[in-house]
């Protein structure tokens, strides 16, 4: 019995000194982790769907609430007036999660450009879908997507082999879409 | 000199990979270049020679019949915590290491020398055989990645090693390049240990 005692009451300690340690390193990087995502995943990709701005794109991002949920914008500038504007949504994808970036030009009210952020598409098939060749087909296309039965919207052509990540694709895209109108008041 | 042992048969006699052969799926996995090699034994010497440590100053208190559940508690958190720290200060070799930071966990090396040393040794000497047997395995990682590297991508830690008209070998940065690579090198080192 008195063994029983003594390996319970070992065990609960290792584990509670090492929770507690860990949780504390947690809080101390958890902040520099979300800063080190921004530059290294998001960062390049919203430099290049807002290429053209004068201001620093990711020293000025905000977050807003849209319909409960909370959004992280980044505002493209010229001459001080916010131009553009771009954000992330995400969809399932083959492999898992799939996120994008898509910019608006919050004028003519077409797409600046899509960028694919995280996701874990299938090395060399559903991973074209992260590719120029596929990504650049979005830039200008009005938000007024149309579909015609095609996994992707009418003016871009679909990765023959990786339909699922097409779609997937497509999926964020409707939801990016949906949010526009509500993210083109908060900004302007 | 006892002391000093410890910490040098880590690097040629215990030599991880290439004499006991442990470790071998990292290091055919993260060897594609040798900066990713570095990033990863960095992180093995970090584990081993913090758990050997911890393990050690504990042996005497944890019970028989719950060490290896203890030891693996211990070695998860201090892999979690490297993987905070890549996270959070190193991110570019931390996306490329991925999934194999927190297979570090199941690396046989760790806790094979929990329970071969540290569960029956001293703390400092526990401590020099952690960073004894970790920087063993840094080299070996380092060196196939930088073969692998240096056929596979002309380069060495990025910088442009070989001739104008070097043509890439591929085949050295894919899976097969790995195996061969390091049948080569285990058959060296055993050609070279037999010898002396």
């Amino acid at each position: 019995m008195k063994q029983v005692i003594q390996m319970a009451v070992v065990l609960t300690l290792i584990c509670t000194i090492c929770g507690a340690a860990l949780s504390g390193i947690r809080s101390i990087t958890a902040e520099r982790i979300v800063y080190q995502r921004l530059i290294n995943v998001q960062g390049p990709n919203v430099e290049d769907v807002l290429k053209g701005s004068e201001n620093d794109l990711i020293a000025e991002r905000e977050s807003v609430e849209i319909d409960g949920e909370e959004i992280l914008l980044f505002v493209g500038k010229k001459n001080d007036r916010p131009w553009a504007v771009a954000y992330e949504t995400s969809a399932a994808g083959f492999g898992g999660e799939l996120t994008i970036m898509v910019g608006y030009d919050l004028e003519k009210d077409k797409l600046t450009g899509l960028k694919i952020g995280t996701n874990s598409e299938t090395a060399g098939v559903g991973s074209r879908v992260t590719q120029d060749p596929f990504t650049k087909q979005f830039k200008g296309l009005d938000i007024d997507l149309k579909f015609t039965g095609g996994p992707c919207p009418v003016g871009v052509d679909a990765i023959s082999g990786a339909t699922v990540s097409s779609m997937a694709v497509s999926e964020a895209l409707k939801k990016s879409v949906a949010l526009y109108p509500k993210i083109k008041e908060a900004v302007l | 000199m006892g002391l000093m042992r410890e910490f040098t048969k880590g690097l040629w006699k215990d030599l991880a990979p290439f004499r006991v052969v442990l470790g071998l799926c990292p290091i055919l996995a993260v060897t594609k270049e040798a900066e990713t090699g570095l990033g990863m034994g960095i992180g093995v010497i970090f584990v081993l020679t913090c758990s050997n440590v911890i393990i050690s100053s504990i042996r005497n208190i944890i019970p028989r019949q719950v060490r290896i559940a203890g030891f693996i508690v211990i070695i998860a958190s201090f892999v979690t915590m490297v993987e905070l720290f890549s996270q959070a200060y190193f991110y570019p070799i931390y996306q490329k290491l991925g999934i194999f930071i927190p297979l570090i966990v199941v690396n046989c090396i760790i806790l094979g020398r929990a329970e071969a040393f540290a569960s029956r040794n001293g703390v400092i000497a526990s401590a020099l055989d952690g960073l004894g047997i970790g920087l063993g395995y840094t080299m070996s990682l380092v060196l196939l990645g930088s073969i692998r590297e240096i056929l596979g991508a002309g380069t060495i830690f990025g910088v442009d090693m070989m001739w104008a008209s070097f043509r890439p070998f591929t085949f050295m940065a894919e899976a097969p390049g790995a195996f061969v690579s390091l049948g080569l090198l285990l058959g060296i080192m055993n050609a070279v240990s037999r010898k002396s």
